[in-house]
Formats: C-alpha cells, sequence, structure tokens
C-alpha cells in the first residue's frame, strides 16, 4: 500500500474517531488521535490478518494496551471491514456493543480486551509464548502510551519478554508526552525509554508516528530481529490533525462542543479533499 | 483415619497425571514452585512451563493471552497473591473478557502457619466470589483436588482454586457414591436436627464435631461445599429446610466467603438463622498450623460448640 493510499484511510480514521466522539459527548480524543497512524499502518501494511476470518488461530494479533484509545482501534477495524461503520454510531452507547474500551467478546476483531493500563503487554506476552507452544508463526503486536509506562506491570511484562527472547513480539509506545494531568516529564517522567528498554535487553528502534514510511521502515527491522523482542519508539503529538487540540493534555478525555466540532471537521475534510485531490 | 495428604500435593500431581491428556494445558510460575508443587511438572513438561518471577500481575495477564490462543493456562502463587495483589488482573484480564483461565492460589488461610499475617489469606473466596461470572473452588481433600483439577481441565469458564498447604485427612475417597461435580455439594452425612456447611480442612473438623454431637443425641447434617460459586442452591436451601439452622465452617474471614454466600441464599429464599464460624474478620498470626487453627476455633471443639448454640436458636 502506498503512503498516500494510508494516508488518506488514516484521515478518514480520524474523521471517523473524531465523529464517535462527539456522537457519544465522551472519549479520549487526544491519544487517538496519536495511535491512529501506527493502527493504520498495522491494519493495512504490517499485519497478517483477514477481517472475513477474524477468528483464525494463525492471525497476527494485536493489543491496544492504551485501551482508552478505542475510537482509534475501533475507526481502522471499521475501514478494514471488521464492521460497519455504522456500529461506530454506537460508541459508548447504552443501545449497543461498542463499548468506551476494547471489547473482545462483543467487537469483532479485537483480540483482548483493555482500558485497565498496563495489562495489555502481559497479554500480549502471552499471546507471543502461545504461539511458540503452538508452533506458529503469527507476530503480536502491542501498543502502548507514554503515560501507560508508570504502571509497573508494564515492566514486569518487559522483563518476562526479554526472558522468553519474544522476537515475534513487536511493542510500539506512542511517545506523544502527555497525560491526564500534563506533561508525563512533569507528572512522572518515564524517560529515557530507548534507555530503558535497552537495559532490559529489547531491541529499541525510533521511529516518526505519523509517518508511514518511517514505521514500514521500523516494523521490517523490527521482523528481521529474531533473537529479541522489539520496541518502536513512535513520536507522535497527541491531538494530531485537529488544530486546537495538538499537544494539549486538555483534549485527554474530553469530547468537542458543536462549533469545536465543526472546526475540527472542517480541518479534517479540507485535509482529506486535499489528499483526494492529490 | 484415613491417609494425610495436602490439597497443595494432590494438586501437583494432578497436573503432572492429566498433561498428556490435555496438550493444552500450560501452567504458569511465579517462583514459587516448591511450594506450590508445581516443581514436578516443570521437570516433566518444560516447554509448558513458565516461571514468570515475582511479578504475580504479569503472570495473570500473560495467562490471559495464553486464554485467547486456546491454551488452558493454570497460574500458580499464593492465595494472597493470586486473589488479592493481581486481584484486578483477575478481573479485568480474565473474568471480564471471558477467558479460561484456572488461577490457583495456595497456601490458603491461616494454616500456612509460621509466615503469619502477611501470607495468610482469608479474603481470597470472598474477593474472587464478587468477580461476575467467576467461578471459585476449595476442594476439602485429596481425592477432592484430584477430581476438581481434572473437571477444570474441560470446564467452559473461568475460575479461582484453593490450596491447602497443611496435610489433611482424606475423607472423600471412601465414600462409595462420591461424585465430583462443579457447583454440586456433597452430604457428606445425613442429619435432621442441624446442618454444617463446610468448605476446605473445616470439612474434616465438622465431621468430628459431628461424632462429638451425635454422642448428645444431636443428629447433625454435614455437607461438603467444594464450590463456593456458583453455590449448590438446592442442597443448601433443602438442608435449611429439613434441618431449620444453618452453621457455616471454613477457614476464611466470616465476611463473604460461604458464610457469606449461605446468609446471602437463604435471607432471600428460605430464612432460617446461619451461624457463620471462621476468621472473625481479624488478621492471622505465626505459629505451627495446628497451634493457629486452634487459636482461632478452626477445630472440631469449637464447631460444635458453635452447632449447640446455633440449634437454641431454632
Amino acid at each position: 500500500m502506498t503512503e498516500h493510499e494510508l494516508c488518506v484511510l488514516s484521515t478518514r480514521a480520524r474523521i471517523w474517531l473524531f465523529d464517535a466522539i462527539y456522537r457519544a459527548q465522551s472519549g479520549h480524543p487526544g491519544g487517538s488521535l496519536s495511535c491512529v497512524d501506527a493502527l493504520t499502518e498495522l491494519y493495512f501494511n504490517e499485519m497478517n490478518i483477514s477481517p472475513d476470518r477474524p477468528d483464525d488461530p494463525d492471525r497476527d494479533r494485536f493489543v491496544l494496551s492504551k485501551g482508552h484509545s478505542a475510537p482509534a482501534l475501533y475507526s481502522v477495524l471499521a475501514l478494514r471491514g471488521y464492521f460497519p461503520e455504522k456500529d461506530l454510531d454506537l460508541f459508548r452507547s447504552i443501545k449497543g456493543h461498542m463499548s468506551g474500551h476494547p471489547d473482545m467478546r462483543h467487537v469483532k476483531g479485537v483480540d483482548m480486551s483493555t482500558g485497565s493500563l498496563g495489562q495489555g503487554i502481559s497479554a500480549a506476552v502471552g499471546m507471543a509464548l502461545a504461539a511458540r507452544v503452538q508452533k506458529k508463526s503469527y507476530r503480536t503486536y502491542v501498543v502502548l502510551g507514554d503515560g501507560e509506562m508508570e504502571e509497573g506491570q508494564v515492566w514486569e511484562a518487559i522483563m518476562a519478554a526479554s526472558k522468553f527472547k519474544l522476537s515475534n513480539l513487536c511493542a510500539m509506545v506512542d511517545v506523544n508526552g502527555l497525560q491526564i494531568d500534563g506533561k508525563t516529564d512533569d507528572v512522572m517522567p518515564t524517560s529515557p525509554l530507548d534507555q530503558k528498554f535497552a537495559a532490559f535487553k529489547w531491541n529499541v528502534i525510533h521511529a516518526e508516528g505519523h509517518d508511514f514510511e518511517s514505521m514500514e521502515n521500523a516494523l521490517k527491522e523490527a521482523r528481521e530481529c529474531t533473537d529479541k523482542p522489539s520496541v518502536i519508539l513512535l513520536r507522535t503529538v497527541k491531538g494530531k490533525g485537529i488544530s486546537y487540540m495538538e499537544k494539549s493534555a486538555a483534549w485527554h478525555g474530553k469530547a468537542p462542543n458543536e462549533s469545536q466540532y465543526d472546526l475540527a471537521m472542517g480541518e479534517l475534510k479540507a485535509h482529506l479533499a486535499g489528499l483526494e485531490a492529490s | 483415619m484415613g491417609d494425610m495428604k495436602a490439597t497443595r500435593a494432590a494438586y501437583g500431581e494432578a497436573l503432572c497425571e492429566l498433561a498428556q491428556d490435555h496438550p493444552e494445558l500450560v501452567v504458569l510460575e511465579a517462583d514459587l514452585s516448591s511450594a506450590t508443587m508445581t516443581k514436578n511438572f516443570s521437570l516433566r513438561y518444560p516447554e509448558r512451563f513458565f516461571n514468570c518471577g515475582i511479578a504475580e500481575a504479569n503472570m495473570t495477564g500473560i495467562a490471559a493471552g495464553m486464554a485467547t490462543c486456546g491454551l488452558r493456562p493454570f497460574t500458580n502463587t499464593f492465595a494472597i497473591f493470586a486473589a488479592g495483589r493481581a486481584y484486578e488482573q483477575v478481573r479485568n484480564s480474565i473474568a471480564y473478557p471471558g477467558l479460561n483461565v484456572v488461577v490457583v492460589g495456595s497456601h490458603g488461610g491461616v494454616s500456612v502457619g509460621e509466615d503469619g499475617a502477611t501470607h495468610q489469606m482469608i479474603e481470597d473466596l470472598s474477593l474472587m466470589r464478587t468477580i461476575p461470572d467467576m467461578t471459585v473452588i476449595n476442594p476439602c481433600d485429596a481425592n477432592e483436588m484430584r477430581q476438581a483439577v481434572e473437571a477444570l481441565l474441560s470446564y467452559d469458564g473461568r475460575a479461582y482454586l484453593r490450596l491447602g498447604r497443611a496435610p489433611v485427612e482424606n475423607v472423600t475417597s471412601g465414600k462409595a457414591d462420591y461424585k465430583f461435580e462443579i457447583g454440586k455439594g456433597v452430604t457428606m452425612r445425613g442429619g435432621k436436627d442441624v446442618t454444617i456447611a463446610a468448605t476446605g480442612l473445616c470439612v474434616q473438623l465438622s465431621l468430628a464435631a459431628s461424632d462429638i454431637l451425635s454422642a448428645e443425641g444431636i443428629d447433625v447434617r454435614v455437607l461438603d461445599i467444594h464450590t463456593i460459586k456458583p453455590l449448590d442452591e438446592d442442597l443448601i436451601l433443602k438442608a435449611a429446610e429439613e434441618t431449620g439452622v444453618i452453621v457455616t465452617a471454613e477457614e476464611h474471614n466470616v465476611i463473604g466467603g460461604l458464610g457469606g454466600a449461605v446468609a446471602e441464599l437463604t435471607s432471600s429464599r428460605h430464612p432460617v438463622p446461619v451461624i457463620r464460624h471462621g476468621i472473625e474478620d481479624t488478621f492471622g498470626r505465626s505459629g505451627k498450623a495446628k497451634e493457629v487453627l486452634e487459636y482461632y476455633g478452626l477445630t472440631a471443639a469449637a464447631i460444635a460448640e458453635k452447632v449447640r448454640q446455633a440449634v437454641k436458636l431454632k
């Protein structure tokens, strides 16, 4: 898939996820917008998956450990064809099954229920170990937030992945530098993540989280590493794609009002039109 | 007196015996394999054994991920860590997604002995029971444990399984009509005056209590409630109806465990006095297992005394 096609897809995903949050008047736009490009890259250009066979035992696995970015995951799954776009109307609604955080029991394509930070990466380690027990060649991908790295369980999982030499596991950290209460550096610094992962004997790769070519190269580098797990540290912008949300912790978990919605939608649609015209 | 064996020992043997027929069985451990008795499994099936180190939360999550791929993980550590430290992982990574994992809590209750309160888990049955869709099993002896493990291997559901450290008398294998079924209690002894609903090592103590009481002319029914959840409602309600009073006996806080479950059931469906015997909402302490049990009234004599008081309430 070309970089241009991926840009079009991720812009559409931004529109869908933003619509879903606006309709629900609830959800997490900031972190969804910072990781939606990575999810687009994974689901359209990296993972061995098929929406027709969501339970295929040989498929690659994906865990959204930063589960509050469910709008990004749900939008990308809908775009990829796991379920109709109209299901997104039910996001966070009592009338439907599209719960606020990823729910594997009810949303097709979700490989693991998440939402409580720090837990998804352990499940991903379990999936990667299961591949070894069952002699399967699938890969497991997990996306974490940089604020999430404050959870102790994350480091337990990182230690275990290293011990078990899980080269079939690839973690991606959405390093947008912000969390609910402000800058990650102020609330509880998690940097230097590269040195920390390296000390835990992971293969450490840097990439631009809004640049598909950069992510494609990083994922290839991860695949080529055969003796240890890989982590891709993604440089990202919280709220990416909506001018007034970018680099703002205030938009971590807040829905826009009508005029904010109109402004953002205007920006996103203009961006999409520009891409489609080029 | 029957033969003595700790339920943890029977558990470790059962894992090894059943592994061949259950290739989906994987065993996860948190650095306690000699105590939780998974050591032999680790030696015989190293490719299906994963020592996750002293990191119980992560072990619980790893098991969840494995279960999504069709494996049948049993996680192993002390009950205090399985149900306490990793409570939220059990809830959010195993129970909520509906994954078939068996969370094994070894060294349940105060019979841990010398290690004292930090290692004597008396809230596990309560904590695990309040999680929606969670099955809670506490076998009383080696035979029952063996059968529980076998049943859990093909059980479509998630469960907490409590093991004990101390050797206990085997009381179920000699019982001709004994049959283990998840969610079904066992009538160990018939009786019409009063019922003792017991779980874990309190089953043996209750049988001994009923011997004492029968000499006094009190006819005691003894139920072995190995499955705290789902509770065998029919058996408990029948006992309430036929004997008019129930004493529960458990090596657990009197709040929220078997006693809580029986009181919740009977209060709405067939109200009768329910006397809850167990640890009286206090922490444990160090001592030899037998001494600690005596200290907290987990003896046949203390249970018998509760039953005498209970009968007067009829």
